[in-house]
């Protein structure tokens, strides 16, 4: 076996220190410079923008909510955009929506320019006016007017019941409730609703 | 064994057909071979549906992809628990899968009624059987599960990602035993008609019935936000998604059939509604279905659409007809034995109850065909999502929250004044206590705050109830607290385990309410890189990204990108999620990627982390971050609730039949002695 010479010696020594030199470039920097790439970056979907602030803006936020994604997912633009980050539709919705926030619009210039572009089907609720008003208030006045229906026959009922009460006094079937005082009478509502199921 | 399997659809249909047939001719009455005949069919269908489940199941398991169900639900390198589960993962399987637990929940009913209702059975086992012959019918004529190809493909297509996480094997087959065992208590309710048995007795033969049904229906809504929230990755557990409505119809109306079915075993009252409410819960049941088949409204479920939804939608509207016209033509016979005595009693409560949870099923059936009435009358589409669906059923749901605490506190027949001061005022003090509590603390959504200060009154109202039943056994027994307090539900289980329900649903409106602090935002962030949230709790949450890892699992590219979680400052560890694209056994794609969140779940939040991608393939990745507070809280309210109807179904210390005769009895000898002192 040769011995090594020094310029051998040296030469090895330079590459070996350059190895790690090479692993340091390859990895990625906190948070500056360059960054590794992915082995198979199909794996991950679509190839993602950097995010910008108005993509989590609040105000965009909320339009968004109440902008239905025309996807077919029946989510709205900002949950479908988030969500499976396979939809095409809802970023593009997304840029609408920021384009004209950009543009000066109010909130619901914006509504209204979408319902303009894409129907009413754009509105994940539909505006509370004409026939969508049955929508709105039909299950709760069905509950009201039933709540007062059922007031209005009780209340009819009792009087008909108190009525052939009046009518039966003193005929009826002797029992310890209806000789009882009234002490007696609250003891044994206590004691009803103490066992009673 | 395809033929087997379709032999045995056959031979279902064929005994099916026999026994509805007999049992409605009415030509078993006195003629006992026929009568043991029915009952026969009914077994022989259930085998014959195990016959073809096992052929379905033998296919799956030995990857036979020249079945078209078995080639397009799995592939060679699926994990075995979801070929076992692809039985439900598709149209035709959970069709056959709908039959044959039908089957068995109908031999069941032919075995375990008590013999006092024998006169009913036959038209039971009709009803189950009809029922049965129609899905086997749509199977053979429609959907057929051993359908062949043409050819045998080299391996199948998988199964959709999202039905691969283990919520998928038992969330579908609870939601199906909820919807399939409805129908057992409306085979009674039709045999009461038929029969014209219309005293309590078919009431008592189905109690364990509900109460099964509403407890799988519980467990599978449960289990679908579960599933919602941990494989949708949209952050969320419930989006008013038509086939989640569906579901929640039957759940509330079979939920007001559980109240008011007291009523009228303890005052003789509201038969009619009670039996509408039976034949309403299966319709619902079966609308719930077409719903998820047709496709007739769009939803996320899209994954069992075709055209069998019609088949479902006629079943739907013959069976509803024919329920309600045999309802109609007993109607003379089914008056109450006693009125309504006051509007301030229990049973007054438990109706405005019913009013609320039937209003509450309306509202939501009205939603959820409101774009198709919408489209019938003005001919344009609409959408209608969570901000409609929380605008008219947010405010109900807290009246019926309200009226879960004010029912156990109210007399039956006629409250007094002294009675309701004395059972108001500590739940009504806990209330505002709550109230003033949550003003104090600086909150100020109006529902969360009306939802929580309501949660607070019912809570009083249970704590008093038990503490009060607690105090009397003490008294009269001299018992220790803790056994007090067991025997107190082991003794009374009906209604102690009811409150333990109620329990389970105002933990659910905590959870809910939760739902109005969520905060979640979106960032892109290098290794190394961090970002701060801020949660409703108050807690600083620094995320720090550490990197995107590739790996290949079993039949997956996996992608995971990893964040460092740090709260207060305190480190907390690693949390990871996951893109995964799903590749066949020849390392084809099979489906587009999905994602898999991470989550960190707390008492107080939940850190709910979605990995959206990567910017030009490298490891800069994109995150949405989202802090959802009292989610943990929404599991727990569903095993309490669960607890609570187990503990309510449990056999024996429920009140007898006769119970409620023997207590006024009982009532009037204490009034006398004066011995309730």
């Amino acid at each position: 076996m040769n011995p090594l010479g020094r310029r051998d010696f040296l030469g090895r020594l330079g590459a070996l220190a350059a190895v790690p030199a090479a692993l340091q470039v390859q990895d990625s920097l906190a948070g500056r410079g360059s960054v590794g790439t992915l082995r198979d970056p199909y794996a991950v979907g679509q190839p993602r923008e950097v995010t910008r602030i108005e993509d989590y803006d609040e105000r965009i936020k909320s339009i968004e909510h109440r902008l239905a994604c025309n996807c077919g997912c029946t989510l709205d633009v900002f949950t479908c955009r988030t969500t499976d980050f396979t939809c095409t539709y809802s970023p593009k919705l997304h840029r609408e929506v920021v384009a004209m926030d950009k543009a000066g619009k109010s909130a619901q210039q914006i509504l209204d320019a979408f319902v303009a572009e894409y129907g009413e089907k754009a509105l994940m609720a539909p505006k509370p006016e004409g026939f969508n008003l049955w929508g709105y208030l039909l299950p709760g006045s069905l509950i009201l007017a039933a709540g007062a229906g059922l007031f209005a026959f009780v209340g009819r009922r009792r009087v008909a019941v108190a009525g052939a009460g009046a009518a039966g006094s003193g005929t009826g079937p002797s029992t310890a409730a209806s000789t009882a005082t009234p002490e007696e009478l609250e003891r044994l509502r206590q004691a009803l609703a103490e066992v009673e199921d | 064994m395809t033929l087997l399997g379709q032999f045995a659809l056959w031979v279902a249909l064929l005994l099916g057909a026999w026994s509805a047939a007999v049992a409605f001719t009415g030509r078993w009455q006195g003629r006992e071979d026929l009568r043991r005949s029915i009952s026969g069919a009914v077994y022989g269908t259930f085998a014959a549906m195990v016959v073809a489940a096992l052929a379905l199941w033998k296919g799956l398991v030995t990857h036979d992809f020249n079945i078209e169900y078995v080639a397009a639900y799995t592939s060679r390198n699926l994990p075995s628990g979801y070929i076992v589960s692809a039985l439900w993962a598709g149209q035709k399987g959970s069709l056959l899968f709908w039959a044959l637990v039908l089957s068995l929940f109908a031999s069941l009913a032919q075995l375990l009624t008590p013999r006092r209702y024998a006169a009913l059975l036959p038209y039971v086992a009709g009803v189950t059987s009809a029922v049965t012959a129609f899905f086997v019918c749509t199977m053979i004529f429609a959907a057929n599960p051993f359908e062949r190809l043409a050819f045998t493909p080299a391996d199948g297509r998988g199964l959709n990602p999202q039905l691969q996480n283990p919520g998928m094997m038992i969330h579908p087959p609870m939601l199906y035993l909820g919807y399939i065992s409805i129908t057992i208590p409306f085979g009674f309710a039709v045999a009461a008609l038929l029969s014209r048995s219309l005293d309590t007795g078919w009431i008592h033969a189905i109690r364990k019935w509900t109460l099964v049904s509403w407890l799988f229906l519980s467990i599978g809504i449960t289990l679908g936000m579960w599933w919602a929230y941990v494989e949708l990755g949209w952050g969320g557990y419930w989006a008013w998604d038509p086939v989640e409505n569906a579901s929640l119809l039957p759940w509330l109306t079979m939920t007001a059939f559980l109240h008011s079915v007291m009523i009228q075993e303890k005052r003789g009252m509201l038969k009619r509604w009670n039996l509408g409410l039976i034949i309403g819960t299966f319709l619902l049941s079966i609308f719930g279905t077409f719903i998820t088949r047709s496709g007739v409204i769009a939803s996320v479920h899209s994954f069992t659409q075709s055209n069998v939804g019609y088949f479902f939608l006629a079943f739907l509207v013959v069976s509803g007809v024919l329920a309600f016209t045999l309802l109609y033509t007993r109607w003379p016979s089914l008056k109450a034995e006693v009125q309504l005595e006051s509007m301030l009693s229990r049973e007054a409560a438990f109706l405005f109850n019913n009013l609320l949870l039937v209003g509450v099923a309306f509202s939501v059936l009205w939603g959820t065909l409101f774009p198709i009435l919408s489209e019938l009358v003005r001919g344009s589409k609409i959408t209608v999502g969570p901000p409609f669906f929380n605008r008219v059923n947010v405010p109900i749901g807290l009246l019926l929250l309200a009226l879960t605490g004010v029912g156990p506190l109210i007399a039956w027949r006629k409250a007094s004044p002294a009675n309701l001061r004395r059972q108001f005022t500590a739940p009504v003090a806990t209330g505002l206590v709550t109230l003033v509590g949550l003003l104090a603390s600086g909150m100020r959504d109006f529902y969360a705050i009306m939802a929580l200060a309501l949660a607070g009154f019912v809570a009083g109202t249970i704590v008093q109830e038990f503490w009060r039943g607690v105090r009397a056994r003490r008294r009269m027994h001299g018992e220790s607290v803790p056994t007090a307090f067991v025997r107190l539900i082991g003794r009374n289980r009906r209604r102690y385990g009811g409150y333990l329900v109620h329990v389970g649903v105002l933990i659910y409106f905590v959870a809910f309410s939760g739902m109005a602090f969520k905060r979640e935002m979106e960032a892109t962030l290098k290794p190394g890189q961090s970002v701060q949230m801020q949660s409703p709790f108050g807690h600083t949450y620094t995320l720090t990204h550490m990197g995107v890892s590739q790996f290949e699992a079993l039949n997956r590219i996996v992608s995971a990108a990893t964040v460092s979680v740090a709260k207060d400052g305190k480190p907390e560890g690693l949390m990871t999620s996951e893109k995964r694209q799903h590749v066949d056994s020849f390392k084809r794609p099979t489906f587009e990627p999905s994602t898999e969140v991470g989550i960190r779940s707390g008492l107080q939040e939940d850190l709910y982390i979605t990995y959206a991608g990567s910017v030009n393939g490298t490891e800069e990745a994109v995150y949405r971050f989202t802090i959802n507070p009292l989610v943990w809280w929404l599991w727990f309210g569903g095993f309490v609730l669960v607890f609570g109807g187990v503990v309510t179904m449990w056999p024996g210390g429920g009140p007898t039949v006769a119970a409620p005769r023997q207590a006024v009895a009982g009532y009037e000898v204490a009034l006398v002695g004066g011995a309730r002192e």
